[in-house]
């Protein structure tokens, strides 16, 4: 195994994607897991479609698809943070945004396929790259540039961990006891846009959404305790990164994105069936009156 | 896409309207996209009001997103592409009916994260698929973001079938239906099988957004499902009006978007959502102006019928 490891990393190519996969995988599990204490996976999905159309826009209007990307991403991320974040509207209203956000990405598409740069294969190969991640192709200064934002990302959370978690978890508590909650959400959602725009570039917009949710999905379910289940959610993300990159590589055909996104929805289905069954086991062992648990007491929220 | 190219040297949007439209429909493959996207329409604004009413258009949106690994997986195998999107919504309808409800005890945000992943998952599951099919690199925008350009007639045929199918069950089912969704303890109380309903509304939900994702693409599913059953809901609450203006708002929808669509190099995708959209903030706007039009009038009128009845009070005594 440690022979067929080090064979991998004997690529340069391999070598900067792991690195950036990585640092993503660090800063997503983290995000991930306040997104789905929060409640606001919509925000993770909502900004998996910004992410799409910024960075399409960039390449339609010949600036570099990055400043689109994380300029989207941010502004985005801002706008939620003025809104609240809550998805206090209808999912009505929201959708229909999407849709259109999304619509104006294909425009910016085939703008960017007709016009002379992006003419034939590129411009395709450029479309798909956005949507499904481009890890294996990242060039040495991009992949720097994707681990410090992520590594920023990362250093932010973790110094916010623990009053983000009192505000997440409790907000108007934690207003009461002085803790600054809309700075935090302001300093959370902006984590959240770098966050989404590093990820596009590892495993795409689309797929953004399942690299947030599915760690952190997967950590809840075996443990209650937010800053233990923040670790191991980042744990799970990485691990998933490693392995699906290490599939890709072993079987070519496979695109990355579905290594990394197939290994984190096998732990989040493991978790659930795991979870299930130990709670069976333990109904059937420790409670033989059958006394059922308050469901008031056993929420964590 | 050659088809596209040639097609923007040989027509282009004269003067005459009339001329315009009958050039379009010379085109049989136009004929066949109108053909579909008029079916998609009329199914896609009944079942989406209901959906609509039903709060569940995040399950209507995975359900055509899954539509998208369906369809790849289809052209991998050399099977129609067709038959891919109606496996894989109807299959996904299938697996969302088998999870139960959140279980006790936990907040809706699990659910929120499953419905994500299961998205994120099939996404990534039609990206392999495509390849393993090897270079397919315009199909897949096609396939994501609509396209009306290969409609043929045996899928016209297949679409119509299906519609029926659905507007059948959904005319069968719509009153206990409205009941559940309206008051689900009730109905349950009353011996409406509301499990049961909610089970066979997924399915048919999900061959619904298979039919739409043909024509608007697998992620543009919110124009045609969602908008013009939306936009009809902020004007009305009654169910027949609804409906028909729902069927009138979707048919607007496509065949504006394939009329454009057909005479610029943009994709129908772009069309599609931004007429949908254009639509619902129109819709909104309107009942916004009539909330507040209307309330001088009634506040006037109000006063009016308070000074005559003071007036009545004072001559009675």
């Amino acid at each position: 195994m440690t022979t067929g490891t080090f064979f991998v990393l004997a690529h340069p190519f391999l070598r900067s994607a792991f690195g950036v996969g990585t640092a993503v995988a660090l800063a997503a599990g983290l995000i991930g897991s306040f997104i789905v204490l929060r409640g606001q996976v919509f925000a993770g999905d909502a900004l998996s479609h910004v992410a799409f159309t910024g960075a399409l826009a960039a390449l339609a209007f010949g600036v570099d698809l990055r400043l689109g990307l994380y300029g989207g991403c941010i502004a985005f991320a801002l706008l939620l943070a003025v809104l609240g974040g809550r998805s206090g509207a209808d999912d009505t209203v929201i959708g229909s945004v999407f849709a259109w956000v999304l619509g104006l990405g294909a425009l910016f598409l085939s703008v960017f396929t007709a016009s002379s740069s992006g003419i034939g294969e590129a411009g395709g190969t450029a479309g798909v790259n956005v949507l499904f991640g481009s890890i294996l192709g990242l060039s040495g200064s991009q992949a720097w540039g994707d681990v410090l934002v992520s590594l920023a990302v990362v250093v932010a959370v973790v110094a916010m961990a623990r009053p983000l978690l009192f505000a997440s978890l409790d907000p108007a508590v934690a207003a009461s006891r002085g803790v600054p909650v809309r700075l935090l959400s302001l300093g959370f959602f902006v984590a959240l846009g770098l966050t989404a725009g590093v990820a596009t570039q590892a495993v795409g917009a689309l797929l953004l959404l399942g690299l947030l949710a599915a760690p952190a999905g997967a950590a809840q379910r075996l443990t209650a305790r937010p800053l233990r289940a923040l670790w191991l959610s980042s744990a799970i993300a990485v691990g998933s990164m490693w392995a699906g990159l290490t599939l890709a590589y072993l079987f070519p055909v496979m695109p990355p994105s579905f290594g990394i996104l197939g290994v984190a929805t096998g732990t989040y289905l493991a978790a659930i069936a795991w979870t299930r069954s130990v709670r069976r086991h333990r109904q059937r062992t420790s409670h033989p009156m059958g006394i059922p648990v308050p469901v008031e007491m056993s929420r964590a929220h | 896409m050659p088809a596209a190219l040639s097609l923007a040297t040989l027509a282009g949007p004269g003067p005459n309207p009339i001329d315009d439209l009958r050039q379009m429909l010379a085109l049989h493959f136009m004929v066949n996209a109108f053909r579909a996207g008029t079916i998609v329409a009329v199914l896609a604004a009944v079942v989406g009001w209901t959906m609509v009413l039903r709060r569940q258009s995040f399950v209507g949106h995975t359900l055509a997103v899954v539509s998208f690994p369906g369809a790849a997986a289809a052209i991998w195998l050399g099977v129609s592409a067709t038959a891919g999107y109606f496996a894989g919504s109807i299959a996904a309808a299938l697996i969302i009916a088998l999870v139960p409800r959140s279980p006790a005890g936990r907040p809706g945000s699990q659910e929120s994260a499953v419905i994500g992943t299961v998205q994120a998952f099939a996404l990534a599951c039609g990206a392999l698929f495509i390849s393993l099919y090897g270079g397919f690199l315009d199909g897949i925008t096609g396939l994501l973001f609509g396209s009306f350009l290969g409609v043929s007639d045996d899928q016209v045929v297949v679409l119509g079938v299906v519609a029926l199918v659905v507007l059948a069950a959904m005319g069968a089912l719509g009153r206990p239906l409205r009941f559940a969704t309206v008051d689900g303890d009730v109905a349950a109380a009353r011996g409406v099988p509301v499990r049961l309903l909610s089970v066979a509304f997924l399915v048919l939900l999900g061959c619904t957004a298979a039919e739409v994702s043909q024509i608007t693409g697998a992620l543009l599913v919110f124009a045609l499902l969602v908008m013009p059953a939306a936009a009809a809901q902020q004007l009305t609450a009654r169910p027949i009006l609804g409906l028909g203006l729902a069927m009138g708002f979707g048919l607007f929808v496509v065949w504006a978007a394939l009329s454009f669509a057909f005479y610029s190099p943009w994709p129908v995708g772009f069309f599609v959502t931004t007429f949908g959209f254009a639509l619902y903030l129109g819709a909104a706007g309107f009942r916004w102006a009539a909330a507040r039009w209307p309330r001088g009038i009634r506040e006037a009128d109000n006063r009016i019928r308070a000074r005559s009845d003071e007036l009545g009070a004072a001559v009675g005594a």
